[in-house]
Order: C-alpha cells, then structure tokens, then sequence
C-alpha cells in the first residue's frame, strides 16, 4: 500500500480520553477538506476511540497501526468542516 | 483567538459534540449576552452561560438580595443578603469561570437608557417579572433588532419564547397591549415554587447557546409553556401578527416608552 504523507502530525502521548480526541479533533478543525493528519498516541483505548469518534464526524480513517511496544498511529483523512 | 490548555478541559465536553468543537466554543467565548434581571430566572441562566464560556455577560439589576430571595435565586447567598443582587452575580459567575467577564449594571431599565444598554450585547435575556419590563424589553429588541429570550415563571408553570425581530413573532403578536394592573399576579402575590425557575432559565440559557452557535431550532414562533405539576410541556404556536403594533407591516410604535409599574414593584 501507498503510504500516505500527512499534512499535520500530531503527539498526544501521555494523554487519556476524552482529551486524546479532542486534541485530534482541535486539530482536524484547523485544516482544509482533504487533508491528512496524523495521530501519535499511546493511551490503548484511544487507538479504538478515537477512529470510532472520527468517522461518527464524517471522516475517513485511513490506518490504525501500532508501531512498537506502547504507540499507535492513527491516520485520519478530513472529509468535512 | 486559540484555546489555551486550561480552556481545552475546561471546555472538552463542548468541543467534543460535532455541533460545537473548538470553533463552536470560541464562538461562544467572543458571544456578548445581557440579561434582564438576576433573580430567579436571571440566576440560573446566568450561570448555566457562564459555566459555557458565554464571554461577556451583561447584568441590569437595581435590586439588593432579601433572605425571600434565596428561596429560588440560587446566585446569591445568604451572607450576601442586602448585597447588589448584580454584583452577587458577577462574583459568582467569575467565581465559577474566570473566563467571562461580568458586567454588572445597576440601573433601572427604563425607555431612556435600554436600547444603550442593549446596543454592544448580541442577544438580550428576559428575566424580568413585571409587565412594563416585558413590554419594555420586547419593544427595544423588535426597534433595535436584537434576538430576545424571554422566559416567565409563577407558581407552577413557566413559559419560554425566542423573539427574532423580522424572522418571528415578538411579544405584542401575542398580546397586543400589556394586562390591567391588578389582573395578573406577580411573584410576590402568588408565590412560585423554588426550582422553577431552574427548569425555564435552563431552558432560555439552552435558548441562547443555540442562538450564538446557530444549531437547532430556536424557539421562534413558538411559546413553550411547562406545567410543574403535571410534568408536561407543551408548545403554542404565535404566528407572527401582520397586524401587530411593534413589529407589523405598519407599526404604530416607533419609539419607547414607559408604562406604570403602578400595579408591580419593579422587582426581578
């Protein structure tokens, strides 16, 4: 698979719900249509929340991986404002 | 203006509803409300939009706070008895979010000074429990095209409407011309029972959330009457009247004024 260059990163480690997604969602907002942010994060049930949270506000999830013993990216494609 | 980190928890279960998010919230911080009265309605409204961030809150109050007050009126305290019931609110509002800032204005409203008082605020909050205020209030909002949350409340049954001049109905749609004096009880006369007014400034303060993020339906001719004892709302439609003397195609009232409070003591 292509891999996908994100237009904004974004690290929220240490952080725990709800402000893992609002963070994300903070940073959604201030893009345009189209592009791509991603998500560094290290909190376990973030990596299920916060793509369930995002495509309940329309957007796309493009991955949910992780990457070593304790983080997770997320890549999230904005589809809407 | 960006959210700082004390802001993004203070706010985070705003911003996360698809319907707010950090732009809805900042709409809301840079939102100018003022309200008419900081008793029993004015208290709970006041704070339910100062606990959302609503950034200035305006606050016409002349009154001082009696131990009667306290029954209902859940800004003030009871060592603030005799205390500004506007300066009350403004300490608690502030006290409950340092982000807002109160203003607290104590003055009697009157057609002399209520369309200065309203001129810098995008939406005004009825309060009031008399009818001269009422008419006053509403006759201000339709002349300077103000959104009006108006909310009513005696003994056990309350009434909420959002006037939005040139779009709905306004007051006089619904009664042309205030009551005799002596017809309607006020507050004082027929009592209201304490939370009341909880259940409809919840509702105006709901009312004006959505006015400034512009989600929803406001309630625009419409009258939202709750009857405490039989736990039911209902909603009256108002059709805007053509005919009515503020806000119709020919209107007979161009400018203020005043009406005797002979029958009602000025009180909020």
């Amino acid at each position: 698979m292509e891999e996908i260059k994100p237009d904004k990163t974004i690290n929220i480690k240490g952080l725990v719900c709800p402000y893992t997604f609002v963070k994300s969602k903070l940073a959604i907002e201030d893009m345009e249509v189209g592009e791509v942010l991603e998500i560094v994060l290290d909190y376990p049930e973030a990596s299920r929340s916060i793509p369930k949270s995002m495509e309940d506000h329309g957007h796309k999830v493009l991955k949910v991986e992780k990457v070593n013993d304790t983080d997770w990216v997320i890549v999230i494609r904005k589809e809407r404002d | 203006m960006e959210l700082n980190d004390e802001q993004i928890h203070r706010y985070s279960r705003h911003i996360i509803l698809p319907e707010v998010g950090g732009k809805g919230q900042k709409r809301l911080l840079s939102a100018r409300v003022i309200m008419v009265g900081a008793g029993g309605l004015g208290c709970p409204v006041g704070y339910y939009l100062a606990a959302a961030g609503v950034g200035t809150l305006g606050v016409i109050d002349n009154d001082t706070i009696e131990l009667s007050n306290l029954q209902r009126q859940i800004a003030h305290s009871t060592e603030r008895v005799g205390m500004h019931k506007a300066d009350s609110a403004k300490k608690t509002f502030e006290a409950l979010n340092p982000d807002v800032n109160v203003i607290a204005i104590k003055e009697r409203i009157s057609k002399d000074n209520i369309l200065d008082l309203i001129k810098d605020y995008d939406i005004v909050v009825d309060g009031s429990d008399n009818f001269p205020t009422r008419y006053l209030v509403n006759d201000a909002c339709v002349l300077s095209g103000k959104p009006l949350v108006s909310g009513a409340i005696l003994r056990f049954e309350g009434q909420v409407t959002t006037i939005l001049p040139g779009e709905g109905h306004c007051y006089r749609c619904l009664f042309e011309e205030p009551p005799p004096p002596g017809l309607v009880p006020s507050c004082q006369e027929a009592g209201v029972l304490g939370a009341l007014p909880g259940v409809i400034g919840g509702l105006q303060a709901m009312e004006v959330l959505k006015l400034i993020l512009g989600k929803g339906e406001p309630l625009k001719n419409r009258l939202l009457i709750y009857d405490a004892l039989k736990a039911s709302f209902r909603k009256v439609k108002i059709p805007k009247n053509p005919k009515c003397p503020v806000c119709g195609d020919d209107p007979t009232i161009r400018e203020l004024h005043d009406y005797e409070a002979e029958y009602c003591q000025m009180r909020f």
